[in-house]
C-alpha cells in the first residue's frame, strides 16, 4: 500500500522527469524572468540609497509576476488528454497530488529567483548592510506563500472561462499580507535598519494558515466536476 | 421501459432513479437499472442519449443531480479500486514511455515493483520495453496502453468509453478478443460505442439508450441500431 | 415572513429620512473640519454594513460547504454584492473625505487598507462566480470565501505592525463625541444596517426566484418531450 507521501514523492518525480524532457516551461521562463529584471532596471533606476528602500519592492514584485506566469502552466499538463480524470479515479489522495504540484512549483520559482537574484544585485549595485542570512528564511517563507495559494487558486482557476486571468485575479488579494511582509523584511535586511522579526513570523503564520486551508479543501476542488 | 436484467450471478452495480442535468439539458432522466458481475455489457445509442454520462457517473467522475449509483453495496469513490476506467482521451502523459506511465498509476494504487505493469502491457499486446514516448504511439497502440493503464490495478469493473473509435479494424478485433477474455477470467466490462457490430459475438447484453433513459436491453444485437454518429 | 418586508422597508425608509435630517441639520457643524465632516454619518455606517454583509456571506458560505443547502447559497450571492456596493461606498466617501480635511487623497492606514483588500477579495469572488459556469460554482465560491476570512487579520496585523514602525495621519480620528452627532450617528447606523439588510434581502429572493425559475425549467426538459 502506498503511502501519501510516496505518492507525492512519485508525481514530483514524475513532473520533473517531464518538465527536463520538454523544458518549455523552464526555457520559456527563465528568459521571461531576464527580460523582467531588465525592464525593472529601466524603469526604475535610482542611485544607490534609494535603490536598497525600494529593492525589496522590486524584487518581489518581479517574482511574483514570474511565479504567475509559471503557475498557470502547473496544471496544464494534467489536462492535455485528461489525465487528471485518471488521477480522481484512483485512490490515491487528493493532497498527495496538491502537494507534489506546490512542492514542484517551489522548485521551479526558486530557481527563476536564484537566476533573477544575482541580475538585481548587479544591476541595482546591491550590497546588504543588515544580517544577510535573513534573506534565506524571508525567500522560502515568502515564495511558498506566493506558491501555495497560487497552487490552489491554479486548481480553482481550471473550473472556469479566461483560466489565464482568474489565477492573478484570484491569488493578488489574498496574497497582500504576504508581500507586504516580503517586502518589509527585504527592505529591512537590505538597509540594515531595524529588526524583520515580526514580519518572519507573520510569514510563517500566513504560511501554516494557508497550507492548512488549502489541504482542507483541495480534495473538494478537485473532485468538483 | 423494459429493464429486467438477465441476472446470472450477484448484482455488482446498481442504478437508481439516476439523474443529471448540465444546467437546463438532462443528460440522464431517471435511469434504473441492475448490472451483474461477470458480464459484458454493450452500451449503445446515438450521440447525446447520455451513454457518456452514465459511464462517468458509475466512475465516480460525474455526481448525480439526483438519484445514486451503488457499487458492491458502496458509492463509487469508495470503491475506486475495483474500476478501471477508459475514455477516448487516453489518460496517459504523452512525453513518457508506456512502462514509465504505468509505473506512476501503478505507484497510485499502492502497486509495488514493476511486475504488474509489464503484465499489463503484454495483456494488449504491446511490448514492456518500448522506449518512446506514448505521444508517438498510433492511435490503437495509443488506445491498447490507455487499457493496460484502466487493467493495471487488476479491477473487477471495467469502464470504457468508446474504446474503439478511431482505431484499425484488426486492432479494434484484437482488442474486442481481450475484453472477451477479461470478461471470462469473472471481470464485469461496460462498453460504450457506437460500432456495435464490433461487439456482435462478445458482449452478453446490449443496453440501448435514448434521451437519457434505457429504452431496451437484449442478448442480441439490436436490428434496429442506429449508424455511427449520426445525431 | 414576506410581510415583514415592507415593514422594514417603511421603516428604512422613516429612519434613513429621520437620519438625513439629523445629520445634515441638527448635529452641530464639526469645529475643524467643518461641514465635510457630515460624511463620517454616512461613511462608518456604510463600512459597518458592509463588514455585517461579508459576514454574512462567510457564515452562509461555511453552511452551504457543510450543509450544501442551496438557500445559504443564494443568501451567499446577494450579501457579497450587495457588500460590494457598501464597500465601494466606503472606499469612496473616505477620499471625500480626507481631500479637504487631511490633504490627501488617500493613506495606507490599517481601516482603509484593510477595507480595499476586502473589497479586492470579495470583487474576485464576484468575477469568479461569473466566470465560472459549472454545477459546482458554489463551492469553488465559499472556498474562496474561506480563504478571504482567513487573509483579512492578516492584512489588519500587517498593516498595523508596519503603521507602528511608519506612522500616519489617521483618517477618522478620535476625541470625543458631542451627544447630538452621536445622536446622529447612531441613527444612521441604525438607518444603513436596516438599508443593507433590506437591499440584502432583497436580492436575496430575487436569486431564489431566479433559481426556481430554472429549477422549474430544467425539470420541464426532464420530463417533457425531448428536444
Amino acid at each position: 500500500m502506498s503511502s501519501p507521501w510516496s505518492i507525492t514523492l512519485a508525481t514530483l518525480t514524475k513532473d520533473i522527469r517531464l518538465e527536463w524532457r520538454s523544458k518549455d516551461a523552464l526555457n520559456s521562463m527563465l528568459f521571461f524572468s531576464l527580460l523582467v529584471v531588465i525592464i525593472f532596471s529601466f524603469s526604475f533606476d535610482p542611485n544607490a540609497e534609494e535603490s536598497r528602500e525600494i529593492a525589496g519592492g522590486l524584487i518581489w514584485v518581479a517574482f511574483l509576476f514570474a511565479a504567475v506566469v509559471a503557475l498557470n502552466q502547473t496544471w496544464a499538463r494534467e489536462l492535455r488528454n485528461q489525465v487528471l480524470d485518471a488521477y480522481r479515479v484512483s485512490p490515491a489522495p487528493p493532497n498527495s497530488l496538491f502537494l507534489a504540484k506546490a512542492l514542484g512549483n517551489f522548485v521551479f520559482v526558486i530557481i527563476l529567483e536564484c537566476v533573477m537574484t544575482p541580475l538585481f544585485v548587479v544591476f541595482y549595485n546591491l550590497r546588504v548592510l543588515g544580517p544577510a542570512w535573513q534573506l534565506i528564511p524571508v525567500g522560502l517563507l515568502g515564495t511558498w506563500a506566493l506558491v501555495v495559494n497560487g497552487t490552489f487558486f491554479a486548481a480553482v482557476s481550471l473550473r472556469t472561462r479566461s483560466r489565464e486571468i482568474m489565477l492573478p485575479l484570484l491569488l493578488f488579494p489574498i496574497s497582500i499580507p504576504a508581500v507586504q511582509s516580503m517586502v518589509e523584511a527585504t527592505r529591512i535586511i537590505l538597509a540594515g535598519d531595524g529588526n524583520a522579526r515580526f514580519w518572519i513570523v507573520l510569514l510563517l503564520t500566513y504560511d501554516v494558515v494557508f497550507t492548512t486551508a488549502s489541504l482542507a479543501l483541495f480534495g473538494t476542488i478537485l473532485h468538483a466536476e | 421501459m423494459n429493464d429486467a436484467a438477465i441476472a446470472q450471478g450477484p448484482i455488482i452495480i446498481t442504478v437508481t432513479n439516476l439523474i443529471k442535468q448540465f444546467g437546463h439539458f438532462a443528460a440522464l432522466r431517471g435511469v434504473n437499472a441492475e448490472f451483474a458481475a461477470g458480464k459484458f455489457y454493450a452500451i449503445l445509442g446515438d450521440n447525446g442519449a447520455g451513454k457518456t454520462t452514465l459511464l462517468r457517473t458509475i466512475a465516480g467522475l460525474a455526481h448525480p443531480t439526483r438519484g445514486e449509483v451503488s457499487i458492491l453495496g458502496a458509492s463509487p469513490r469508495a470503491a475506486c479500486r475495483e474500476i478501471g476506467y477508459m475514455a477516448h482521451p487516453s489518460l496517459l502523459y504523452d512525453e513518457m514511455s508506456g512502462m514509465e506511465n504505468l509505473r506512476y498509476f501503478a505507484r497510485l494504487y499502492g502497486i509495488a515493483g514493476e511486475q504488474r505493469c509489464e503484465q499489463a502491457i503484454r495483456a494488449v499486446a504491446l511490448d514492456p520495453g518500448l522506449a518512446r514516448p506514448v505521444g508517438q504511439y498510433s492511435q490503437g497502440m495509443r488506445q491498447r496502453m490507455s487499457l493496460a493503464r484502466a487493467i493495471l490495478h487488476d479491477p473487477r469493473i471495467l469502464l470504457l468509453d468508446e474504446p474503439f473509435s478511431n482505431v484499425d479494424v484488426h486492432s479494434a478485433r484484437d482488442m474486442v478478443g481481450l475484453l472477451k477474455g477479461m470478461r471470462d477470467a469473472g471481470k464485469t466490462v461496460f462498453v460504450v460505442t457506437h460500432q456495435a457490430s464490433l461487439l456482435a459475438g462478445a458482449a452478453d447484453e446490449f443496453v440501448c439508450m435514448q434521451f437519457g433513459q434505457i429504452v431496451e436491453r437484449t442478448p442480441h444485437l439490436p436490428s434496429d441500431v442506429s449508424p455511427a454518429g449520426v445525431q | 415572513m414576506k410581510r415583514l418586508f415592507p415593514i422594514l422597508a417603511l421603516l428604512t425608509a422613516v429612519l434613513l429620512i429621520y437620519g438625513l435630517y439629523q445629520a445634515l441639520v441638527v448635529a452641530p457643524t464639526e469645529r475643524t473640519m467643518g461641514d465635510v465632516q457630515r460624511i463620517f454619518y454616512y461613511h462608518v455606517p456604510s463600512a459597518w454594513t458592509a463588514f455585517c454583509l461579508f459576514f454574512t456571506n462567510l457564515l452562509a458560505s461555511l453552511v452551504y460547504l457543510v450543509w450544501k443547502n442551496s438557500k445559504a447559497d443564494a443568501l451567499a450571492v446577494a450579501s457579497a454584492e450587495v457588500g460590494v456596493i457598501f464597500c465601494t461606498i466606503v472606499l469612496v466617501t473616505g477620499p471625500i473625505w480626507a481631500r479637504p480635511v487631511w490633504g490627501i487623497w488617500w493613506t495606507w492606514d490599517v481601516r482603509l487598507t484593510t477595507t480595499l483588500v476586502l473589497w479586492l477579495i470579495y470583487v474576485s469572488y464576484l468575477v469568479l462566480r461569473r466566470f465560472s459556469d459549472s454545477a459546482q460554482t458554489p463551492v469553488l465560491a465559499a472556498v474562496l470565501a474561506i480563504f478571504g476570512a482567513l487573509d483579512v487579520p492578516l492584512v489588519y496585523f500587517s498593516i498595523w505592525f508596519f503603521r507602528t514602525q511608519h506612522p500616519q495621519p489617521v483618517i477618522g480620528g478620535g476625541g470625543s463625541l458631542d451627544p447630538r452627532m452621536l445622536h446622529a450617528f447612531l441613527i444612521n447606523l441604525l438607518a444603513f444596517s436596516c438599508f443593507g439588510a433590506m437591499v440584502c434581502w432583497a436580492r436575496y429572493r430575487l436569486e431564489r426566484l431566479h433559481r426556481e425559475v430554472e429549477e422549474a425549467q430544467a425539470l420541464e426538459s426532464l420530463l417533457g418531450a425531448p428536444q
